[in-house]
């Protein structure tokens, strides 16, 4: 079965098809469930920019397979996409976006200097939307929940100096925040963020924020790993993604070494 | 127009290398009414003589709006304009819709140039007989684009096209250093100063066949015909010059009569 995202040209690149060939068997084959996966993505502004955070494990069913897949990927020098769900569809959506980049910047012609051609991460956030929307009617999802960070634009997409940080899931629900987080985050990270998040967060402060929230998924997700990726957008930086590293962790809590199973409590281990 | 053995459909060379029938397209939008576009720095302005077939028929519409931040002027064929401005606006609905953002004009440029060039090699259509200028502004700021039957496109600081243009676009030529630094209605000056030249004969802009459409930093696209064209035929007139042969200064006078030669001939 071939499963392709149709890139560049003006009409199919609005709506890229989906074309689906007829396995010989008769019938057509879908996407029915993620088969590589990876886990919570997650995001949240600060002072200045925008900051996402995802491990870098790719499970295969629970099996841990791919313990170094780089899950946050920088789409121009000022957006960064991160995802959860599934991995191949991730590198599908990458190459999807790059390509369409590739193609703004070989046929962009203006008597301008051409330094303000790249889609904003609202755009970028935008066309996603549409491309997981789309591909959910065609019973054929992405399977992926995307989370778009870069800086907010005006109606005429002119970039402005406001942090701009989206998420868009496998049927094409958008929304915005300040703090975002998909998968199993989103039920342990997210109460956490919300409880400390400040708009005038200092970018120290958000990243240990982040890696804390990551700390305790991988105590918690049984699909975790404490190998992760920091990444950050920046107006004067733009885009950068850090090289993956390890998260000290501690295991010695009194839960963790107690087994309570025995005398009748609420459990433990 | 003379006979000639390979004008018969557009696929067909003619032994000097050229493609007849794209020329003759070309030739109607000479034909069309004048339009003339210019920029500055922070606005777009289009300007168009509207024609009317009799005394007792309302004036052709010349300029079209096709998105908040875009309008196009027409020279050529009416019919064949306005079935690229459905197809325009409905480009720009598109782009809104699944980028969230204005379409920048230089794609939607491009992609109707291309639409263009598939009509001029293709053997069962025939070119749009009918030349456009864009005038918009969006995130790199005012552009003006023209096009033509051809599916050539250009990205201009000033540009003129239709009957009698040439001299329209000798104004633009001598003026356009001046351009990037007028204000809106100066801009608007300039376009109406340009058309003039554009006017058959004895004829005179009038508030019913001038029209201008303007667009620019926090001004969305806009009309301006009828009564709200006529403070600036006032402000024209006491310039000293709403009629074709009667230009503000000498040099002009001297340049525009040698355009009119080059016309006639």
């Amino acid at each position: 079965m071939s499963l392709s995202l149709q890139n560049g040209g003006a009409p199919t690149r609005a709506l890229p098809s989906v074309t689906t060939v007829h396995a010989t068997s008769g019938g057509n084959q879908r996407t029915t469930r993620p088969i590589t996966t990876g886990t919570s993505v997650l995001g949240i502004k600060y002072k200045g920019g925008v900051m996402l955070a995802a491990d870098t494990l790719v499970s295969y069913g629970s099996l841990a397979k791919y313990k170094n897949a780089r899950r946050l990927v920088t789409v121009n020098s000022r957006t960064l996409i991160g995802a959860s769900g599934e991995y191949s569809d991730l590198q599908s959506i990458s190459d999807l976006l790059v390509s369409n980049a590739l193609e703004d910047r070989c046929t962009a012609d203006s008597l301008y200097d051409e330094d303000n051609n790249e889609e904003c991460a609202g755009e970028v956030w935008s066309y996603l939307r549409a491309v997981m929307y789309q591909r959910r009617n065609k019973m054929n999802p992405l399977w992926n929940d995307v989370v778009v960070a870069g800086f907010r634009q005006e109606p005429d997409g002119t970039t402005t100096d406001t942090p701009f940080l989206g998420v868009v899931d496998k049927i094409g629900t958008a929304y915005e925040d300040d703090v975002l987080a998909t998968g199993f985050g989103a039920y342990i990270a997210l109460p956490l963020m919300r409880e400390k998040y400040r708009p005038d967060m200092e970018e120290g402060e958000a990243r240990a924020l982040l890696e804390d929230c990551l700390r305790i998924l991988f105590y918690r997700d049984c699909r975790a790993l404490n190998r992760v990726q920091i990444a950050k957008v920046t107006k004067e930086g733009g885009a950068l993604v850090s090289e993956p590293y390890e998260l000290d962790t501690y295991w010695d809590f009194k839960g963790y070494v107690t087994n309570k199973g025995e005398i009748g409590t609420d459990g433990g281990w | 127009m003379f006979r000639n053995m390979y004008d018969t459909d557009v696929t067909v060379w003619s032994p000097e290398g050229r493609l007849l029938q794209v020329e003759y397209a070309m030739e109607s939008v000479k034909q069309g009414s004048a339009c003339i576009a210019l920029r500055s720095d922070t606005h777009s302005v289009i300007g168009a003589l509207k024609r009317s077939v009799s005394e007792l028929s309302s004036h052709q519409q010349k300029i079209l709006e096709i998105d908040d931040h875009l309008g196009i002027g027409i020279a050529g064929l009416t019919a064949d304009a306005r079935t690229l401005a459905k197809w325009m606006r409905n480009e720009c609905l598109n782009h809104k819709y699944v980028y969230g953002t204005a379409m920048p004009t230089g794609r939607l440029a491009t992609d109707l140039a291309d639409r263009h060039q598939r009509t001029t090699q293709t053997y069962v259509r025939r070119p749009y007989g009918v030349g456009l200028l864009l005038a918009s502004f969006d995130k790199n700021g005012p552009h003006v684009y023209q096009t033509c039957p051809s599916g050539n496109v250009h990205e201009c600081y000033a540009t003129a096209i239709g009957a009698r243009s040439q001299s329209g676009r000798t104004y633009l030529e001598k003026h356009h250093e001046t351009f990037p630094t007028c204000a809106r209605d100066e801009l608007i000056m300039h376009a109406l100063r340009a058309l003039v030249g554009c006017i058959s004969g004895d004829g005179e802009l009038t508030s019913e066949n001038g029209s201008i459409g303007v667009v620019g930093k926090d001004e969305k696209f806009t009309l301006i015909e009828g009564a709200e064209l006529q403070p600036y035929l006032d402000r024209l007139e006491l310039e000293g010059g709403n009629n074709g042969g009667d230009a503000e200064d000498e040099d002009e006078v001297e340049a525009e009569e040698k355009e009119d030669d080059a016309m006639e001939t």
